[in-house]
């Protein structure tokens, strides 16, 4: 148990953990009763009225109607449509800049450097407008290409990092074997990259799904506004907090659903991704301690 | 993997069914009324109302989220001005189901009139000179005005936007970037802004605020769907023409807008339309006047 | 064009908002996810399970989810805060859990040898994480941190659906005042948003250069 920060725990330390546990469980159980009840307790408005608790069947009722369902899982349908298109194209346009970025010619890199970190400044909304004004497509096409090509931008820089922190002699030894460099990119360094980068990769494509939400400005019926506002607006203010709840219940399952699908896969498909790898102490192999941490951790997601 | 599929197939079902017996379907009734396409009289080569006739299909812009007149629900928006772009519809000889509606945001009506993104906007869209410039106006349709909406019982004694002015530190809400807020501007600086005219509610249950602002059809729409919690204080102080936009140059298919209005306010359609829609809160008002400018 | 500089005005005090969200919002996030980092380190069971918790739930939400909670369910709940306070939160509390992982992976991307020789040389608690740890850790966690805080201007604008008037909202603001300049308006605040952005990409840029040549 010795780590960086504490040396392995003695006798004292033991009892005094298990001493701040039992505290701080205790916190937790006070805290989550105390927050239950003050959201179950019918509450007075400033104004005088009384309202039901957040518990209340009255709040609850609108669940019962078939139609909610349907009109949620159409815009689940469509938030992941708009998702899954983008990141293709998200993918797609990462590889590309990868390439671009790491070229040895300063006529491509640089202004290639120039536009990636265009991309990567703007807010993807601002994006979406103009692509669905200037190039009057439609509202679907318009996020899934401001999407593509934001978090494209992004994951082309993880890939160009973990490219970099290859040791050299990978791609001495593609060189030296006779594949040209564009092969030995290709075929030595990106594969490796890729499996290097992976967390990254899907913690970025879990903020593209959270950023569809995005849409709901150009007109795209996406699913967290349809929710929070479309039904609200529609069935009744009262319903405000229920469908708030339903809301973040639906992308926490769904977010961590796709993560450990997409962990899954990994380790199907690409030898030794998704398996915890030990970093080499003081070594320079890519691992999770030091190179990650040069990178996007985790761009954060753009809500 | 075929027996286990069934298998899970069938638990799910049954424990389906034993979930859906508590369901209800607002949505089970076909909606009635789907009159097919209607007149079709030849339009003029060239003109719009010929192209949109011809392509048998039209894209109208509209609100989803204000009560009574553009509300989007299970089945489509419905709403008075839903409504109407029903009527202009059928006079293009243009079904119901081929309407294709878009939510057409207060910030985003002029963007999409004239990326062309919309054919026409019928969306509680205000008609002012500032808009004129940019796209033109059929219409108006409707007459509304800026009101007020306060709790039940209007405690504070509001009596208008003046009491705003003499009562500098109350807070009064409205939507960020419409024109109710660019009005009440002029009475007070103590402006809470919101993404959405619901959204405002929260904020006068929790004391944030005292009251919301905005046009009296919306807030009666607000009020009847929270009854009894709120009133509307029914002393509008501005006129607020809702007018059909349309792109800046086409005279043309603006003046036939304007008579297909004018034949609604004759033939009683205009006042069904109302009859269904808004009318369940507010009592049927005179037909305005069309602008033809 | 005139529609921006005819209303500049609104477009600058947005702006201001918004560098007032990101600042108080990068510093609150910085000492929460310090905080956080800490806590998911730590020998108490609970409080890894609670920070791990944490984490995971606010990485996998959307950011207008949180500040929807925080707008809406803590003046629900009594809260006597101003919006704006309350956005900061949001903000606080959604960028935390990244601002974490970067710090946690930086801590563990150190060998654990350096450690133990501070240790056995005889430096204390304090004098190991200021004398060792930290100076290493920080190379390492800076670029990643400034990413963060690229991503949290950003997020600014989703304050702006409630209640908290920052650049975003002021540009549909003034879109609605004179839609006919709307690539325009949405132009300029597009150069906003890239002046702090590019400024800070530059910044994680010479940093990580710094720390390339260093390890």
């Amino acid at each position: 148990m010795t780590s960086v920060l504490y040396d392995a725990p003695g006798p004292r330390a033991r009892h005094r953990a298990r001493i701040v546990s039992v505290v701080v469980l205790l916190l937790l159980v006070v805290a989550a009763v105390w927050l239950v009840v003050a959201l179950a307790s019918p509450r007075v408005t400033a104004a005088g009225s009384v309202q039901p608790g957040l518990l209340d069947p009255s709040r609850w009722d609108v669940f019962l109607d078939l139609a909610v369902w349907r009109r949620i899982g159409a815009a689940l349908l469509n938030t992941l449509r708009m998702a899954g298109v983008a990141a293709v194209i998200a993918i797609g346009i990462g590889v590309l800049f990868s390439f671009v970025r790491a070229a040895r010619s300063p006529v491509v890199r640089i202004p290639s450097t120039i536009v990636l970190e265009f991309f990567r400044g703007m807010p993807v909304l601002l994006m979406m407008f103009f692509i669905l004004l200037v190039f009057s497509t439609e509202s679907f096409w318009a996020g899934v290409w401001a999407l593509g090509i934001y978090n494209g931008a992004i994951i082309g820089e993880a890939l160009r990092a973990g490219v970099a922190a290859l040791p050299r002699g990978q791609r001495e030894a593609g060189l030296a074997i006779g594949l040209t460099p564009l092969a030995t990119r290709f075929r030595i360094e990106f594969p490796q990259a890729a499996r290097n980068m992976l967390p990254i990769i899907i913690a970025q494509l879990i903020v593209l799904l959270k950023d569809t939400a995005l849409a709901y400005f150009i007109s795209y019926p996406e699913l967290l506004n349809t929710i929070v506002r479309g039904l609200s607006n529609y069935y009744g203010n009262r319903y405000f907090f229920s469908l708030f709840l339903v809301a973040l219940l639906i992308y926490l399952v769904l977010n961590l659903l796709l993560s450990a699908l997409a962990r899954f896969a990994a380790r199907r498909t690409v030898p030794g991704a998704g398996s915890p790898r030990i970093p080499r102490r003081g070594g320079v192999m890519p691992g999770p301690g030091v190179d990650t941490a040069s990178l996007a951790t985790p761009a954060p997601p753009h809500r | 993997m075929r027996f286990r599929t069934a298998t899970a197939l069938a638990a799910l079902a049954v424990a389906g069914t034993l979930v859906l017996s508590g369901c209800t379907d607002s949505d089970a009734e076909p909606d009635p009324g789907d009159t097919g396409g209607g007149e079709t009289v030849p339009f003029e080569d060239g003109t719009t109302m010929a192209e949109l006739a011809a392509a048998g299909e039209i894209t109208i812009g509209t609100k989803f989220d204000q009560p009574l007149f553009g509300l989007e629900g299970p089945n489509g928006p419905e709403g008075f001005d839903v409504e109407v772009g029903k009527i202009i519809a059928r006079h293009l000889g243009i079904a119901e189901g081929d309407i294709e509606w878009i939510e057409s945001q207060s910030a985003n009506r002029e963007p999409y009139i004239e990326s062309g993104q919309v054919d026409i906007v019928i969306a509680t869209y205000t008609i002012n000179d500032a808009r004129k410039e940019i796209i033109s106006f059929a219409g108006p349709y409707y007459i509304a005005g800026q009101d007020i909406l306060v709790p039940a019982g209007n405690e504070l004694g509001i009596t208008g936007p003046e009491w705003f002015t003499d009562n500098p530190d109350a807070t009064i809400c409205t939507v960020t970037g419409s024109t109710s807020l660019e009005n009440i501007s002029a009475y007070t600086s103590n402006i809470l802004e919101a993404g959405g005219y619901a959204d405002c509610l929260e904020p006068i249950r929790a004391g944030n605020a005292v009251a919301l602002t905005t046009d009296n059809v919306i807030l009666a729409g607000l009020a009847a769907q929270n009854a009894p919690e709120f009133e509307v204080l029914n002393a509008p102080f501005t006129e607020e023409p809702y007018g059909i936009g349309l792109a800046h140059d086409d005279t043309e298919f603006r003046m036939w807008i304007n008579d297909v209005l004018e034949a609604s306010y004759e033939d009683g359609s205009w006042a069904a339309a109302w009859e269904a829609t808004a009318g369940v809160a507010l009592p049927l008002p005179e037909p305005p006047a069309v602008d033809r400018y | 064009m005139d529609a921006v500089v005819e209303n500049f005005g609104i477009l600058w005090s947005g702006f201001l908002r918004t560098l007032s969200l990101l600042g108080i919002g990068a510093a609150g996030a910085l000492v929460l996810g310090t905080i956080v980092a800490g806590m998911r380190v730590s020998p108490i069971a609970p409080l890894r399970a609670v920070a791990a918790a944490y984490t995971e739930t606010f990485r996998n939400i959307p950011l207008t989810l949180v500040l929807f909670g925080c707008a809406f369910v803590l003046p629900y709940l009594g809260s006597p805060l101003d919006y704006f306070t309350l956005a900061c939160i949001g903000l606080i509390a959604y960028t935390s859990p990244f601002i974490a992982e970067a710090i946690r992976s930086g801590i563990n991307g150190i060998p654990v040898g350096q450690a133990e020789a501070a240790r056995s040389i005889g430096l204390g608690f304090g004098q190991t994480l200021a004398l060792v740890v930290l100076p290493q850790a920080i190379r390492m966690v800076i670029p990643p941190i400034i990413n963060v805080l690229i991503a949290l201007t950003k997020n600014t604008s989703v304050a702006g659906g409630f209640f908290v008037i920052e650049l975003f909202a002021s540009g549909r603001r003034v879109i609605n005042l004179r839609g006919d300049e709307t690539i325009a308006i949405l132009l300029s605040v597009a150069v906003f948003y890239l002046v702090v952005t590019v400024t800070l990409g530059l910044i994680a840029g010479a940093v990580e250069r710094r720390v390339a040549v260093l390890r």
